[in-house]
């Protein structure tokens, strides 16, 4: 199992045809306290870079966009009921949905965990 | 220039609010802490304990001389000439047609008046009173001088520990007393709708005194971002969001900053339109709203009527951590104004429907004179 980044924060973990998709421990400490999560339906096609979750902090509203293109297979119902998830575990419980991957090849443009890690320095 | 592309400068608590862990933002033209370990637990941290403020970039004002009352009196509408010594008043400069051009604390403290703008409007309102005061008024804008401000239901505590006597205050008064050696000017008012205090002290001697502040095990430092959803719950409105020049008293629902002696004899700009908006009732009208579900509607979402036309505006919006639900202020039709009224907004494309609420959405805590809190 990989786990991907992108440059809008998120990470993407593969495993067969699935992805998982979430916000990274970076992204959740610059939104700050989150208070809402909006996930998209099951069987919604999403395509990389559009639109694809809310998340909303105290602060702020931001999009999370998909990393990759596919199908919606499930939306975490957990961080819907309990936005807070997405504070503490950012990259477990906190996840925001699972797509099935329709071009696998668009995982090679993204980054590896210690690319990210530099990216995210670089900020 | 937008707020955000001004040049920021720094204030006299910059490196302590670094050291602390600040995360500093560009706001009213300086920079400031937005949060220190999040503004979840900070707001609760204020509504259950005490929580330490920088506001040194309001604007503190001294306005004197024999002048001074009837002056100020031609530019507000409070009633100055009951206004006891040590009193404090919340007022409004008003423009020429009623609009708000800032509000404000004013105090008599025994000669003189002393003033509290708020940071953004400060330079426009030193320059307006300049323009319209009396030429043997002297008006000084104390540059040298730092605002903290110790809100929450443990305040009082902590800072009677430090300057005896800050218990005897009642809300909206103040006196001069001594915080380790250092002199302030200490008030019984706030922005929080907690019990509390705000205290002036010099500039060079302010990182002292927030150092002995933050040693009492009552308090921790708070940022912008939760006083923001703390004067949201208490219903109160932010000047340049809630209320600017193209606002009346009326509309924004602060009748009480209209002192009964003014309202009838005018006096202060805009007293005609002002009057007969207290005569026939305005056309909008600032209220609170509770939202449904849980996603915040901001500032800036429209207020719509059936045919989804635009009708009116939130100029405040977004989580109540009391509450733990979303809560807007917004200016709404007078025929929707009235508590338990239906509303719709719209914000992204998308459509909410809120309730018109009484503010404040959290019951205000203040120590008012009698003893009942």
């Amino acid at each position: 199992m990989t786990i991907h980044y992108t440059e809008e924060h998120e990470w993407v973990r593969v495993d067969g045809d699935t992805a998982t998709v979430g916000v990274t421990d970076f992204a959740q400490g610059q939104l700050g306290d989150v208070v809402f999560v909006e996930i998209p339906d099951a069987g919604r096609q999403v395509t990389k870079g559009g639109e694809a979750a809310v998340v909303e902090s105290v602060k702020a509203a931001s999009d999370v966009y998909a990393p990759v293109s596919g199908e919606i297979v499930e939306g975490n119902q957990a961080v819907v009921d309990e936005p807070s998830l997405v504070n503490t575990d950012p990259e477990g419980e906190g996840w925001f949905f699972k797509l099935r991957l329709s071009d696998a090849s668009e995982l090679e443009g993204l980054m590896d965990a210690e690319a990210y890690k530099s990216f995210c320095e670089s900020q | 220039m937008s707020e955000a592309d001004a040049p920021t400068a720094t204030l006299p608590l910059d490196a302590w609010h670094r050291a602390r862990g600040g995360r500093m933002v560009a706001f009213a033209g300086y920079e400031m802490p937005i949060q220190y370990e999040g503004i979840l637990t900070e707001h609760r941290w204020t509504r259950t304990s005490a929580g330490l403020f920088d506001v040194s970039h309001m604007g503190q004002l001294i306005v004197a001389g024999p002048e001074a009352e009837a002056g100020l009196e031609t530019l507000l509408p409070a009633d100055l000439a009951i206004l006891k010594d040590g009193r404090l008043r919340y007022s409004l400069l008003l423009s020429d047609d009623g609009g708000i051009i800032d509000d404000l604390m004013v105090t008599r403290r025994g000669d003189h008046f002393y003033m509290v703008v708020n940071g953004a409007t400060k330079h426009g309102d030193i320059e307006h009173l300049r323009a319209r005061l009396p030429r043997t008024v002297v008006l000084d804008h104390m540059k040298e001088q730092a605002l903290v401000a110790l809100q929450g239901p443990k305040a009082v505590d902590a800072l009677a520990r430090l300057a005896p006597g800050v218990e005897q205050l009642t809300f909206m008064t103040g006196g001069a007393f001594e915080i380790g050696g250092v002199p302030a000017w200490i008030s019984r008012s706030g922005y929080t709708g907690e019990d509390g205090f705000e205290i002036s002290v010099a500039a060079n001697r302010v990182a002292a005194v927030a150092d002995l502040l933050l040693e009492q095990e009552e308090v921790k430092p708070i940022g912008l971002g939760a006083r923001d959803s703390l004067r949201l719950e208490a219903g109160l409105p932010l000047y340049g969001h809630d209320l600017d020049e193209e606002t009346t008293p009326v509309e924004a629902d602060l009748t009480f900053a209209l002192s009964k002696r003014r309202r009838e004899q005018g006096g202060f700009p805009g007293w005609h339109r002002i009057a007969t908006e207290l005569a026939d009732g305005p056309i909008r009208k600032r209220v609170g709203l509770a939202v449904e579900g849980r996603q915040p509607v901001r500032e800036g979402a429209a207020v719509i009527d059936g045919d989804g036309d635009e009708v009116g505006k939130v100029t405040s919006g977004g989580f109540s951590p009391m509450l733990e639900a979303p809560i807007a202020m917004a200016y709404v039709p007078a025929a929707s104004a009235a508590p338990g009224s239906e509303v719709r907004l719209a914000q992204r494309g998308k459509i909410f429907q809120a309730k018109v609420t009484p503010m404040p959405f959290v019951p205000h805590r203040y120590q008012r004179k009698g003893g009942a809190s």
